[in-house]
């Protein structure tokens, strides 16, 4: 069947040369742009391979609980005056959006006959995603995290060990996510041949920032037809918190062909769309927090997933279009929704999607009578033990 | 021909071996000094560095080397401007990561290095698929792009990569980020080799060069050596720019009793 390709085809579809408008890319040495163009070929066919789309559909499913559950938030809606539904990516294996994109991924390193997986992480999520799809599959697993971060995300780092990832330090620069990003592009550009780099979010050099989008895209597929069945209709605003962007990404490839307004909500200090200029870090053109020499900035928040000063090209190319907005908010609001919404739902958010919440919180009135569909990419038993530090005895 | 790649030819065609060492723009005070250094113990070329917050080619040294310049207050900026009027006749290559010259401006930053008297550029996250914008804003500038070439680079990307690169090619010792190795491995023969059969540019060999021993290694089925964390650890660690000449001297004897 052949249909006339829209604008909306154009907007979320395929990214044959690794282009988005003007970001994206595939800046890389020498030595990685080789298995860059493996990893694409390789996962082009396997996206074309019904076989290997039934394995991991059948692990999404048995494995990771698939799909997630869409709920309705009766009381928190009262409460704000609107209509607010939960996309429940928390209630996956491991707690968290991560898992779709690193089963398809660790599959996908398997299939190209590499026995070992690299991979970075911020507040462990994709980290621990990362160990348990290595455990699983029976490849070794070596995971950079920022020295800060393993610091302040103590149990996930634990994690890992337990499910046999080896956890490395990253102790240059802030020590936090971007740090870790640089320690796993070194390690695979000395261990190339072995190794497949398992990379967390929607960015990096392409295919990356196409293949996650589309290893995501179940998170939106899912929504929007639970969306439909329980209201007959699209929601009025799709929200997500966005780092790097994958969770978001991947509700947005669900509703970016509908009137629903999409809105990305970052860290106040780690705004790369509200305030960073383009920029070439990690692999791609996308915004960057930098000064006015090209040193990249450092970012700083609460949330070690959201501590990120890029983001990934294609969220750059959405607000450049218009088609997405993004908001941004301090670490304050985010305490008072993670806060908000376990009391109200008895839902402990992740200290990233929190953010969505608290930009939704913010623009209640805005947003009166709406029905806002926020993706809940992740449950907060991490981040308890950070916010009771923080916030002392209730 | 540029000015970078016709004085390498002379010298190579004479059957001199290349040495070319690397210096972190803005790591000490007197980081030009280290420059007069090199020419004065043989050096045919200097790669300098402008230091970047997130070099993921370099190991820890060169990072270390790079924070330190960065916490001195260097910029491209204060680089590029220290280098005009330094007295020294051996051609100067920028050594930098993308970002740099795509914040600035990568036509801004072309006409800077030539008004330094800059002759080359290394950046090594623009690999050839990424580099029209770059060769456009260089039309024909006298500021040659060197491309690296990888152990792992297939027989046609060495090819396309050798077609574009201008004044060398960059030979990659070894698979991972720089730093000091205590041998060199078979790809450097074998890397060499590949890239000489296509091409009659200089070849010359960097990454893990540590030693008088292990510059003769790779300087053996090649052109020349790069070496750059033998040095900055060297001046991390107190060195003067002398001892940093001396050592330089060092790696010329080396070469030249090949």
């Amino acid at each position: 069947m052949t249909t006339t390709p829209t604008a909306a085809d154009s907007i979320m579809g395929d990214v044959p040369d690794g282009r988005f408008g003007r970001f994206g890319g595939q800046f890389v040495p020498e030595t990685l742009v080789g298995a860059c163009q493996e990893v694409e070929h390789e996962f082009r066919d396997a996206w074309a391979d019904e076989a290997f789309r039934g394995r991991l559909d059948g692990l999404l499913r048995d494995y990771a609980g698939r799909p997630s559950p869409l709920t309705l938030c009766d009381r928190l809606s009262d409460e704000l005056g609107l209509r607010l539904l939960l996309k429940r990516e928390d209630l996956n294996h491991t707690g968290s959006h991560k898992i779709n994109n690193v089963l398809g991924q660790a599959l996908l390193a398997q299939r190209m006959g590499k026995e070992r997986l690299v991979a970075e992480t911020g507040a462990g999520q994709h980290g621990v995603a990362t160990a348990t799809a290595a455990a699983l599959l029976g490849l070794d697993c070596v995971v950079y995290m920022g020295a800060v971060d393993m610091e302040r995300q103590k149990l996930n780092v634990f994690r890992m060990r337990l499910l046999g990832a080896e956890v490395r330090s990253a102790e240059t620069g802030s020590r936090t996510l971007k740090d870790a990003v640089n320690e796993a592009m070194r390690d695979w550009v000395a261990t190339v041949e072995s190794t497949h780099y398992c990379l967390g979010s929607a960015m990096g050099p392409h295919p990356y920032p196409f293949m996650v989008r589309e290893l995501h895209r179940v998170i939106g597929t899912e929504a929007r037809e639970q969306c439909l069945a329980l209201d007959g209709r699209d929601p009025d605003v799709v929200t997500a918190c966005v780092g790097g962007g994958s969770n978001a990404i991947g509700i947005f490839s669900g509703f970016v062909d509908t009137d629903a307004e999409l809105v990305g909500v970052e860290p106040a200090g780690g705004a790369a769309v509200g305030r960073g200029v383009p920029g070439i870090v990690h692999g791609s053109t996308s915004f960057l927090l930098q000064d006015d020499h090209g040193q990249v900035q450092e970012a700083e928040s609460i949330s070690a997933g959201l501590d990120y000063p890029g983001v990934g090209p294609e969220h750059a190319h959405l607000a450049e279009l218009g088609r997405a907005r993004y908001e941004s908010v301090t670490d304050g609001e985010v305490l008072d929704a993670f806060q908000l919404l376990s009391r109200t739902e008895g839902i402990i958010p992740a200290l990233e999607p929190a953010h969505a919440l608290a930009w939704v919180s913010r623009a209640r009135e805005e947003l009166a009578g709406k029905t806002v569909l926020l993706n809940l990419s992740g449950r907060g038993d991490k981040d308890v033990a950070q916010v009771a530090e923080i916030l002392g005895e209730l | 021909m540029g000015t970078l790649e016709k004085h390498l030819r002379e010298r190579r065609d004479s059957g001199r071996k290349l040495l070319m060492p690397y210096v972190t723009g803005g790591i000490t005070d007197d980081w030009l000094d280290v420059i007069r250094a090199y020419e004065d113990a043989g050096a045919d070329g200097v790669e300098v560095n402008i230091p970047f917050s997130d070099p993921v080619m370099d190991g820890p040294t060169i990072q270390a080397a790079s924070d330190q310049a960065l916490r001195r207050g260097t910029t491209p900026r204060t680089v590029l401007s220290e280098l005009r009027g330094l007295d020294v006749s051996i051609p100067l290559i920028v050594m930098t990561y993308a970002n740099i010259p795509f914040r600035m401006g990568y036509r801004r930053f072309v006409e800077e290095c030539i008004q330094s008297g800059v002759h080359g550029a290394i950046i090594p996250d623009v690999p050839y698929e990424e580099m029209d914008a770059w060769e456009e804003a260089v039309g024909d500038a006298d500021l040659d792009t060197v491309m690296l070439a990888s152990p792992i680079s297939s027989d046609e990307r060495l090819a396309k990569l050798t077609a574009r690169s201008r004044g060398f090619v960059y030979g990659v010792n070894v698979l991972g980020v720089t730093g000091e190795r205590s041998e060199v491995g078979t790809w450097t023969a074998d890397l060499a080799g590949r890239v000489k059969q296509i091409t009659d540019l200089p070849v010359v060999m960097g990454f893990g060069i540590s030693s008088p021993e292990t510059a003769a290694a790779a300087a053996a089925p090649s052109d020349g050596v790069i070496v750059a964390s033998a040095i900055m650890r060297l001046l991390l660690d107190g060195g003067s720019a002398l001892e940093a000449g001396a050592f330089v001297a060092d790696l010329r004897r080396a070469i030249d009793g090949l």
